[in-house]
């Protein structure tokens, strides 16, 4: 494998955002996918979404499993510290690095057989438990680096590039982050860049355990006919039932949409998500309208994107555990060690 | 008949019914002896189950204070008609049998040359008490008041423990003291007291503590700064977070807000809970699980993790019997090898061994400055017998000026000044790199932590060269543990000797017993008690200046014994095995047995 640097020579017009960062200074080392993989669209998106946020790069961690997916994380945002697990565990150990340390922002990028075959005890626990973080599923339905094995989201009937047929059931990682307490949920399409961005952003200002699948063709083993996550497939199945526009505070958008149309969510952090509502029976603040809304398009072959369920009021597992607010990482024996005097009191009760 | 005649030196042995509200009943017995001055070693013998079927309670009374198992039974309290038979045939030959006496038992039943005191425990029970709990639970007070008065133990001290027991709760404290009055009331009035066996007032408990280890264990990771504890409940492993739990509500709850200075997860599996263990621990908390063998089964892709990437983590380990489901609720030394050298590929991992719950609280705190200092997981190899079962030991000691020692973290400051940053790189010498923590510097010292190979800039790197480099840097880091982790503990004997013998953990108190007994046969042996792995320099240097060396360890392999061999390339002829895997404590009868009988080997044949 070869790593080329990339130039770190910045264009003197590139423009900075509020924390003075160009959009280069979210990138990371150059990709080794395939040419034309979804996932470096999301990569892009993820660095676009940051930029956007005025997030200081190195106040996120960003975590994985192992697969193609899991490899993303080195190819943006290297600024920040990242860590490539062991496979499908991602969401143990950033359960454990977000415990240690609340002040981050978190990001576990993760794929379909990562997080929906060997993982999927891990992605349902981190989904109930409410760990905050923005969880990204680069989904194909397909093991890349082993050479186009199925995963557990690939379609029942679907044919692999070695022509066997997949007779199992497909995993929906939507429908059980619905079921199991994820407060923001969505899915987009790799090829969707003007969704995306807006749903990345969304999930790093959620204050709960914000999940996105995101379809992302595999261009190498799973871009034929007859697969559902190819992107002529998605292209032509995609349903979006919103858009959303996520507005960072002092920074309005006034744009004109016919009343009934909208919903505003506000975020803890001052930002607003503000969502255009495509289809005018679909609500997104209903977890079980969403869910069955959702199963209905699926039964009609179209892939329901955009975000599909949010709880504006959402709380985390540092709410539910009653977390001092100082990082649990920052405190030494001063705060955590009750000396000498006490252990004299525990001694004498132990007589 | 025969009648054993003993002061303070005696093995009572209760056979109760699981769920039957006796073991608290038993605690309070073993603590009256305690507070009457006598060592006294309790160990729980229980099944795994809720209610219903058998469990034991075996209490050594020593004056001299030894505390491993003895083994025989000089009284038994046959509290459990399912167990009647295998009871009897423990009671050694002109020892005690008591039992409730409510019902008849025919005569066959009882064992010859065995004193029988019958005490009518339901009876007075259901005169004195109308609700049904209340008659199981007070039977339980009655038959310790009965004992006291059969065994000589003061009223006095059983009123006391009952005082700070029940203090404020007055209603219970005097129904109690009346329960215990009923059994000793009796007992005065119908038996012959005291009996052959009993307790005298002695002075040779000072001002030790009565503990467990998993209690002491939490101590240790409540005094260590433990932060972040994630955990899959498991015997005999569970009351180490429970207890954490506990101390953590008491000690780490900020007055002000009411908020926590600690993070617990009880989590899905134990592959997720050594997963958040580690994660914290990559952030920069002080993070421990607590696990059984099948617990080390599930986490050894993740501890290899640990190993490769060199992230801080500790693990308490209460051993229980193997392999697989095993002996869930007895006891052994067979997960260190599963442990030393966990997870797949070359991996060596650091063993810290206590041999009481004292050494416990000491090591569940060292380990958790040892994987900072080291960055790597750090085991603490408890054992039911010493996790679940309260101990005599030291009491529990800390200075308050000892600071946690974080290891080699990379500072802002440090970046800043344009230090270099080679998160794998070896600059001290001793194989330990430098780390930095998520969210330090704006620009600075960030990298991609990974299970892959990386030259020591953290960058992926499949070159051998750069594997090469790291595989050596981690065998110098891990001989820079050898200097580091708890030093061997040694006992010279009497006079100077050819023989040896090396032992470790929850052995101890055994062997000390077998250690003074031999020594009286005349057979001298030095002994070396492990604290740790890996092996210091002096412990090959006591195989050296020994002929034979007896290496005692509670499991079939003998796997102790292959990590001497294997790490420091001794010559196995001149170990010898000594194992005890039956999932009871081993004791000093069986130590001494075994090395008795191969000194007699070695006199004759060699």
């Amino acid at each position: 494998m070869t790593y080329i640097a990339k130039p770190r020579l910045h264009h003197p017009t590139l423009k900075t955002n509020k924390v003075g960062y160009t959009r280069r200074d979210y990138e990371g080392r150059v990709s080794t996918l395939c040419a034309g993989c979804g996932h470096d669209s999301i990569s892009a998106a993820i660095i676009q979404a940051c930029w956007e946020l005025d997030i200081e790069p190195h106040r996120v961690a960003k975590l994985s499993g192992i697969g193609c997916s899991s490899k993303t994380p080195d190819y943006f945002l290297g600024a920040s510290h990242g860590f490539n697990t062991v496979h499908g565990r991602m969401p143990s150990v950033l359960t454990g690095a977000n415990l240690a340390n609340r002040s981050l922002l978190y990001l576990g990028v993760s794929g379909d057989g990562d997080s929906a075959s060997i993982g999927l005890g891990q992605f349902a626990n981190a989904m109930r438990r409410g760990v905050r973080m923005a969880y990204i599923v680069e989904n194909n339905g397909v093991y890349g680096l082993t050479k186009g094995q199925f995963s557990a989201t690939a379609d029942q009937g679907s044919k692999s590039k070695k022509g066997v047929i997949n007779s199992d059931s497909p995993v929906d990682l939507v429908g059980i982050a619905l079921q199991l307490g994820a407060t923001y949920v969505a899915r987009s399409f790799s090829g969707d860049k003007e969704q995306l961005v807006p749903l990345i952003k969304g999930a790093m200002s959620h204050g709960g355990a914000a999940f996105i699948d995101v379809i992302s063709p595999c261009v190498t083993f799973n871009n034929h006919g007859g697969s559902t996550k190819s992107y002529d497939y998605v292209r032509q199945h995609n349903e979006a039932v919103s858009r959303i526009d996520f507005i960072t505070p002092g920074n309005e958008i006034t744009a004109e949409y016919a009343p009934g149309e909208l919903i505003e969510v506000n975020n803890h952090d001052g930002s607003m998500l503000r969502l255009r509502k495509l289809h005018a029976d679909y609500d997104a603040t209903d977890r079980y309208a969403a869910l069955s809304y959702m199963n209905q398009r699926a039964a009609l072959g179209e892939v329901v994107t955009g975000l599909l369920y949010i709880d504006p009021l959402a709380t985390d597992l540092h709410c539910a555990l009653n977390t001092s607010a100082a990082p649990l990482a920052s405190m030494g024996p001063e705060q955590l060690c009750p000396g000498s005097a006490a252990l004299q009191k525990i001694n004498a009760a132990l007589r | 008949m025969k009648r054993i005649e003993a002061v303070n030196d005696f093995v009572i042995k209760f056979a109760n019914v699981n769920g039957s509200g006796s073991a608290s009943a038993n605690e309070l017995f073993a603590k009256a002896i305690l507070r009457m001055g006598v060592p006294v070693s309790p160990r729980n013998i229980f099944p795994s189950n809720i209610q219903g079927l058998p469990t034991w309670y075996e209490a050594r009374v020593c004056e001299k204070g030894y505390e491993g198992r003895r083994g025989g039974v000089d009284m038994m309290v046959a509290m459990n008609p399912q167990t009647w038979d295998t009871d009897m045939a423990e009671i050694a030959p002109g020892g005690y049998l008591f039992y409730d006496s409510s019902r008849p038992i025919p005569p066959d039943r009882f064992p010859e040359g065995v004193h029988v005191l019958g005490v009518p425990l339901t009876e007075i029970a259901n005169a004195t008490y109308s609700d049904t709990r209340q008659r199981q639970l007070f039977k339980n007070i009655i038959y310790v008041g009965a004992l006291s008065v059969l065994l000589d133990v003061e009223a006095e001290v059983f009123e006391r423990l009952f005082a700070e027991q029940y203090r404020g709760k007055e209603r219970l404290l005097d129904s109690n003291v009346q329960a215990l009055h009923l059994g000793r009331d009796y007992v005065k009035q119908h038996l012959a007291a005291p009996l052959g066996i009993r307790v005298r007032r002695a002075d040779k408990v000072g001002e030790r503590i009565f503990v467990d280890g998993n209690s002491a264990a939490a101590l240790g990771c409540l005094y260590g700064g433990a932060t972040v504890a994630a955990w899959y409940p498991i015997t005999p492993s569970s009351s180490v977070p429970e207890a954490f739990q506990k101390y953590c509500e008491k000690y780490r709850t900020d007055p002000a807000t009411g908020q926590h200075r600690f993070a617990i997860v009880q989590a899905e599996d134990e592959l997720a809970s050594i997963g958040v263990a580690i994660g914290a621990g990559w952030n920069g908390a002080r993070a421990f699980t607590a696990t059984s063998g099948p617990g080390i089964s599930l986490m050894a892709e993740f501890l290899g993790l640990a190993y490769f990437a060199e992230i801080p983590v500790t693990v308490i380990d209460v051993q229980r019997g193997g392999p697989s489901t095993g002996m869930p609720t007895r006891t052994q030394q067979s997960d260190l090898m599963a442990c030393a050298y966990a997870s797949h590929g070359d991996t060596k991992h650091v063993l810290l061994l206590p041999e009481d719950p004292f050494e416990c609280f000491e090591f569940a705190a060292a380990a958790l400055d040892l994987a900072d200092r080291l960055q790597t997981p750090v085991f603490v190899m408890s054992d039911l017998d010493i996790g679940m079962n309260q101990r005599l030991c030291k009491p529990f000691e800390w200075d308050d000026s000892r600071r946690y020692d974080r290891g080699k973290v990379m500072t802002a400051e440090e970046l800043e000044a344009g230090r270099d940053f080679g998160r794998y790189k070896d600059v001290d010498g001793d194989g330990i790199p430098w780390r930095t923590l998520p969210g330090t510097h704006a620009s600075k010292g960030a990298y991609f932590t990974r299970g892959t190979t990386r030259d020591p800039y953290a960058r992926y790197s499949e070159r051998g060269p750069d594997y090469l480099y790291n595989m050596e840097r981690l065998l110098r880091k891990f001989r820079s543990a050898a200097g580091l982790v708890p030093q061997p503990v040694t006992r010279q004997a009497a006079q100077p000797t050819r023989f040896g013998v090396i032992y470790f953990g929850s052995t101890s108190p055994a062997m000390r017993e077998a250690l003074d007994e031999l020594e009286a046969e005349g057979v001298h042996l030095d002994a070396l008690r492990l604290r740790a792995f890996p092996f210091p320099q002096c412990v090959p240097e006591f195989i050296a200046a020994h002929e034979k060396v007896f290496v005692v360890e509670q499991n079939r392999d003998a796997q102790m014994h292959s990590m001497l061999v294997n790490e420091l390339d001794v010559d196995p002829s001149r170990m010898v095995r000594v194992l005890h895997y039956d999932g009871t404590p081993i004791t000093a009868r069986f130590i001494a047995g075994a090395i008795r009988k191969n000194m007699v080997w070695h006199r004759e044949y060699a």
